[in-house]
């Protein structure tokens, strides 16, 4: 029982957040790919590339070649081009959709799942009646009726997917209040702000996380439905959805046209998959 | 006896389980008519078996769980449906010792920022120098290192996590400080530890304590009194050494010659409880001890007893003074080795004044070795 060799007490490095988010290698590679998309859409309007609505009549679904590296559209609009201005669009639909999903969703959840009673019935009853409604089907419903444009097309996939995270948060807040924990905190005596901001949001967090990162990846794709139906990106502005939307039609002539797209959402998504999971892992004091 | 600290008045709580706008669901008494009273500077122990209502017997006298009827006071203020700075005053006064070490601290939050949140709430003026310093003094004062303030709770055994449950609780300097079983989920030897840091930081602070156990053996060592609680009601209630050494009570008599004696074979065992506890969501009538109590006449079965008072020694029992006669006395016999070790280890707090906490575990440490 000598207190010198008491594993316990080796000494601890200041941020073991960071740290430990570091030495994750996947979470790292996730940051890799985020960071690099989100450079490409800030860096669009500075790179050397023609202008993504100028058409080549002459250069029609041609495949890539040194003059188009990613090939031409339909209407011989470079791909590449369309690629870079595009991915400001999507990342902005999958990222702030999603933000607005969970800054609605989980205070609502949070409000349902520990007060209970009627603020919980009421906030219960209107998820479950959005629920019924599908996803994509209330999105453009919203959307059409907030009017075509690419903010609104956020603001509708973001409120189609704030039910999830009502359901996902309650849930949890449910699990988590019956913790003894949470009765000690009230045992000491602090208040009920405290109570939820210190015991009961960290602890609903990491599900949320994980379940805020496969969103990101649903909005992607709902903007370009929304885009395809008109009511997203309006053209001839890129985003990646509408960009696959479109190339569905010329999968035999000019498959080039569907894979960059179809790549880049696949990356971006995984992206955002291993930083979430890096993300939950490092912010989880029992993780080593 | 001194002053009155802690008073509870025919308290009632009842649960509703499984009841929706179309069933009633059923009513579970957990407590249903329990008056004490606490003296200032005492240790009282609340036994009974599992589901007899003790724990939510504890949180109705912090505060925690609101009663369905019947009123606590603290030092002669209402506990039960208070708000605001009222309730917050009590807070601080009162505190609490969770059963489960593993589950009653945020496993988000480092062992110093448990430990100082009640100065946080309490004494939101001290300087970042003197919170540190009085987190510090805390972790030493239950056994711990001032350097464990960095950890999470998820580093430390459960003994240490209780050592951090005991301190989180001193942190608001409170006056009495109630213990929902605050060592049955510790193996036995830690038990010891605890049982003694918390005599030693009872007896060095002036604290009331409330423990609430199963154990007999741990409120024997530790209690000034005890009330026997079953089903609900407190069925006996006196000072440790008259509820132990002359029970009244079948219940008691029972409960006593039930616990397993490790110095010797019982052979002479004269009773054994019988059968199970029925539920607390449907008690019987009369005496709710009456169909385990080998005692047990007609009039059990209809009349509920009331409490009589003998002195400070209380039962609730229509048949006492013919039951208490027949019970068997308590056999002294020589104990083993290992029994004898367990033994020394409780009473080396209560022998010893001057004994810091830590020689203590040393020496016992040494003595297992």
């Amino acid at each position: 029982m000598s207190i010198a060799t008491d594993p316990i007490l080796e000494k601890r490095p200041e941020n073991r957040v960071w740290k430990k988010f570091r030495s994750h290698r996947s979470a790292m590679f996730g940051g890799f790919l985020v960071t690099f998309f989100i450079a490409i859409a800030l860096l669009a309007p500075i790179l050397p590339i023609p202008d993504p609505a100028a058409t080549d009549w002459g250069a029609v679904r041609k495949a890539p070649s040194w003059a188009h590296p990613l090939g031409t559209d339909e209407i011989g609009r470079d791909v590449l081009s369309r690629m870079i201005w595009g991915a400001q669009a999507s990342l902005l639909a999958g990222v702030i959709s999603v933000c607005i999903a969970v800054a609605l969703g989980v205070p609502l959840g949070i409000i349902a799942g520990y007060f209970g009673g009627w603020s919980d019935a009421v906030i219960s009853r209107c998820t479950e009646a959005l629920l019924a409604a599908p996803f994509l089907i209330l999105a453009i419903a919203l959307a059409a009726f907030l009017g075509p444009s690419l903010t609104n097309a956020m603001i509708a996939i973001g409120i189609s997917a704030t039910p999830i995270f009502i359901r996902l948060t309650r849930g949890q807040v449910l699990n988590v209040r019956a913790e003894d924990y949470v009765e000690s905190a009230r045992a000491i005596g602090l208040s009920q702000v405290r109570i939820l901001t210190r015991y009961i949001f960290p602890n609903v967090l990491p599900p949320i996380l994980v379940q805020a990162t496969l969103t990101i990846a649903t909005a992607i794709i709902a903007e370009a439905s929304l885009s395809f139906l008109g009511l997203g990106q309006q053209p001839p502005a890129p985003s990646w959805g509408s960009m696959l939307n479109t190339a569905k039609n010329f999968l035999n002539q000019a498959p080039w046209m569907a894979l960059w797209p179809g790549i880049s959402i696949f990356l971006v998504v995984l992206g955002f998959n291993l930083l979430g999971d890096g993300l939950r892992d490092a912010l989880d004091p029992r993780e080593h | 006896m001194s002053r009155t600290i802690l008073s509870a008045k025919d308290l009632v709580r009842h649960f509703n389980v499984g009841s929706s706008w179309l069933t009633k669901g059923q009513t579970v008494q957990a407590v249903d008519g329990v008056s004490l009273e606490i003296a200032a500077g005492e240790t009282f122990a609340i036994v009974g078996e599992s589901g007899c209502g003790k724990s939510t017997l504890a949180r109705l006298l912090m505060g925690l769980l609101e009663p369905t009827s019947g009123s606590v006071r603290f030092d002669d203020r209402a506990v039960s449906g208070v708000s605001g700075p009222a309730l917050k005053a009590l807070r601080r006064e009162m505190q609490f010792v969770f059963q489960d070490p593993f589950s009653s601290l945020n496993p988000r939050m480092t062992v110093g920022k448990l430990v100082g949140e009640p100065l946080e709430v309490h004494f939101p003026d001290l300087s970042s120098d003197d919170h540190r310093g009085r987190v510090s003094g805390l972790l030493d004062q239950v056994g711990l290192l001032p350097e464990h303030a960095n950890r999470y709770p998820h580093e430390f055994s459960g003994g240490q996590r209780q050592r951090i449950g005991i301190a989180r609780a001193l942190a608001s300097r409170p006056t009495l400080i109630i213990a929902d079983e605050p060592v049955s989920a510790l193996d036995v030897s830690v038990q010891a530890q605890v049982i003694n840091l918390m005599s030693d930081l009872g007896r060095d602070l002036g604290l009331t304590l409330v423990i609430v156990a199963h154990d007999l053996a741990v409120i024997r060592h530790m209690s000034d009194r005890v009330a026997v609680m079953y089903l609900g009601q407190i069925v006996e209630s006196g000072t440790a050494d008259a509820v132990f050494e002359a029970p009244r009570h079948p219940y008691t008599q029972t409960l006593l010659s039930s616990v397993p004696k490790p110095e010797y074979r019982d052979e002479a065992r004269t009773q054994t409880p019988l059968g199970e506890m029925p539920s607390p969501s449907a008690p019987p009538p009369g005496c709710r001890f009456h169909t385990r109590c080998p005692h047990a006449q007609d009039r059990c079965r209809t009349d509920r007893p009331s409490v009589e008072e003998d002195g400070d020694h209380t039962v609730a029992c229509h048949f006492w003074r013919d039951v208490a006669g027949a019970a068997a006395r308590p056999v002294s016999r020589p104990r083993s080795q290992s029994a004898a070790a367990r033994f020394a280890l409780y009473k080396a707090a209560t022998d010893g004044a001057p004994i810091t906490h830590k020689q203590q575990v040393a020496k016992a440490a040494q003595s297992v070795d």
